[in-house]
């Protein structure tokens, strides 16, 4: 069973089938059951909206991107630096950790309002949404590498006269980079949500805000566009991450392979 | 006995505090220079904390360690240590693993980056006297679990230690590859006149690696039984059927046996 056949392999074709079958099944549905378009516009109905309004949906697609790309950059580079901090310390992680599960816990809907009375209706408001929803995972992930250091390593090089930062830049910087890679999948996922939430609230721009637009003139199939497109452009940020884990800390995997 | 250059005197060690747990009391011992001694005792009897005490991790609350006529007051880096888990950075080679060290260590890291060179001719020379010879090149997790603790015995020898500190080095591994490491050890002693202090659970081991056994009592540890090992060296492993050989290691479990229930 284990020998490669020659044809088409299954595996590789699954996710594009299954999606495929996604498609074909809701379009089927939508006719079969003459389901109205303001209910469920059929993928085709969806399709042709895009097709309809591509000038706009491009522009607030690039908008989205834009202000979840630079949030999520924002959160990496707070999120490392915060995280290296929280895990170069006990103290500090004893007390900066309470306050930033609390922080985490704000659904942060609720901080858009206060982003908006600072910043005005915008473009900041949803970079900073998508920032702060994003850097609590790098966080976490960058502090939990640098605490799990094995003990005995710590040990070995203090007992040669390691300072903290020879320990920090040896051993817990590098070992903690597979979780860091690891966390940015989650990130990029959160700061888009972030921006979209927040176009959505308070925006001129950007597919959240595109959609409001449209379902207020009860446009429909415009609104499923959107949502399409948010689907894919998630997607492929997603698969942009997932690449850069594998080629950055590729070691951790093998290794991982090897122990198991 | 030759120059002393381990001394523990009078040590007691307790952890968090004055009420917190005393893991050793009353501590002494000496070890020679170029001796090879081990540690033998109950599980939970303070050899990790012998460890640290000798290596300055950890500074007594009473009693004084000396180390190459110096009291330890900081970390001493004239020790290398090896532990059961080996501890291998997955993302350097194995060769860089072991020169890892070196990037520590005061008076190498300077040198380093300027004589590489014959840093790294030196590590080839410790993995082939290990038996690794061409796996510098290789990951850790390329390595088989033995061969991981070969390489972790070089990292603990390439800045040259006037002691090496052993904590169970060949717990993890089986029966077999124990043995073959057991000459490595003994091997590297006879050749690098390096003295050792090998801590561990195994008595046929400790007998067979050591010239004086120390056996320790249940916590609070403290040394209650001193053996000299008589056989002569080179030792080859067929002296661990030797009707002596067994008979030292009888009274030695006997003694570990005593400390066991006096606790």
């Amino acid at each position: 069973m284990s020998e490669r056949k020659p044809g088409i392999d299954w595996i590789r074709a699954a996710p594009w089938l299954y999606t495929a079958v996604l498609f074909i099944v809701w379009e089927l549905a939508v006719r079969a059951f003459g389901l109205p378009q303001y209910i469920l516009p059929a993928p085709s109905r969806i399709a042709q909206a895009i097709w309809q309004y591509w000038p706009a949906i491009w522009k607030n697609s690039l908008q989205t991107l834009y202000t979840t790309t630079v949030g999520f950059a924002l959160a990496v580079v707070g999120g490392l630096a915060l995280g290296i901090l929280v895990g170069w310390s006990r103290f500090i992680y004893a007390g900066l950790y309470p306050l930033m599960v609390g922080f985490n816990a704000i659904p942060k809907v609720a901080v858009v309002p206060i982003l908006v009375i600072w910043f005005g209706i915008g473009t900041v408001p949803a970079v900073l949404t998508a920032f702060l929803i994003a850097f609590f995972p790098i966080v976490v992930n960058v502090a939990t590498g640098l605490a799990t250091i094995e003990p005995e390593m710590e040990d070995v090089l203090r007992a040669l006269g390691a300072k903290k930062m020879d320990i920090m830049l040896k051993v817990g910087i590098p070992r903690s980079m597979p979780y860091f890679f690891g966390s940015l999948k989650i990130a990029i996922t959160l700061a888009f949500v972030g921006s979209v939430i927040a176009e959505t609230v308070a925006a001129n721009s950007g597919l959240g805000h595109m959609m409001l637009a449209a379902q207020s003139q009860f446009n429909v199939p415009l609104v499923w566009a959107g949502l399409i497109m948010l689907a894919i452009e998630g997607i492929v940020m997603y698969a942009a991450m997932a690449w850069v884990e594998m080629r950055m800390t590729g070691w951790a995997h093998r290794s991982q392979m090897a122990a198991g | 006995m030759t120059r002393p250059l381990v001394t523990i005197e009078d040590v007691d060690m307790r952890y968090g505090g004055p009420e917190g747990l005393l893991a050793v009391e009353g501590l002494s011992l000496t070890v020679g220079t170029g001796e090879f001694a081990a540690v033998v005792g109950p599980s939970g009897c303070g050899k990790s904390t012998l460890m640290k005490l000798v290596t300055g991790l950890y500074i007594p609350q009473r009693g004084v360690v000396t180390v190459a006529d110096e009291r330890v007051t900081k970390p001493v880096n004239i020790v290398g240590m090896a532990f059961q888990n080996p501890t291998m950075l997955p993302w350097r080679t194995t060769l860089d693993n072991i020169l890892l060290p070196l990037e520590v260590v005061d008076r190498h890291r300077g040198r380093l980056r300027m004589n590489k060179a014959e840093y790294v001719a030196k590590a080839e020379k410790l993995l082939e006297t290990v038996g690794l010879k061409g796996f510098g090149q290789k990951y850790p997790w390329q390595l088989s679990g033995g061969m991981q603790q070969r390489a972790n015995l070089c990292r603990a020898l390439i800045h040259e230690p006037d002691l090496l500190m052993l904590d169970e080095p060949f717990g993890a591994l089986d029966s077999f590859t124990r043995e073959e490491l057991w000459c490595v050890i003994r091997d590297l002693h006879a050749e690098q006149k390096v003295t050792i202090v090998l801590v561990t659970h195994d008595l046929r081991e400790a007998v067979f690696l050591a010239d004086r056994i120390f056996v320790m009592s249940a916590r609070p540890g403290r040394v209650i039984r001193e053996q000299a090992v008589p056989f002569a060296r080179p030792r080859d492993l067929e002296i661990l059927y030797e009707p002596a050989f067994n008979d030292i290691v009888h009274e030695l479990r006997g003694n570990i046996a005593d400390a066991r229930k006096a606790a």
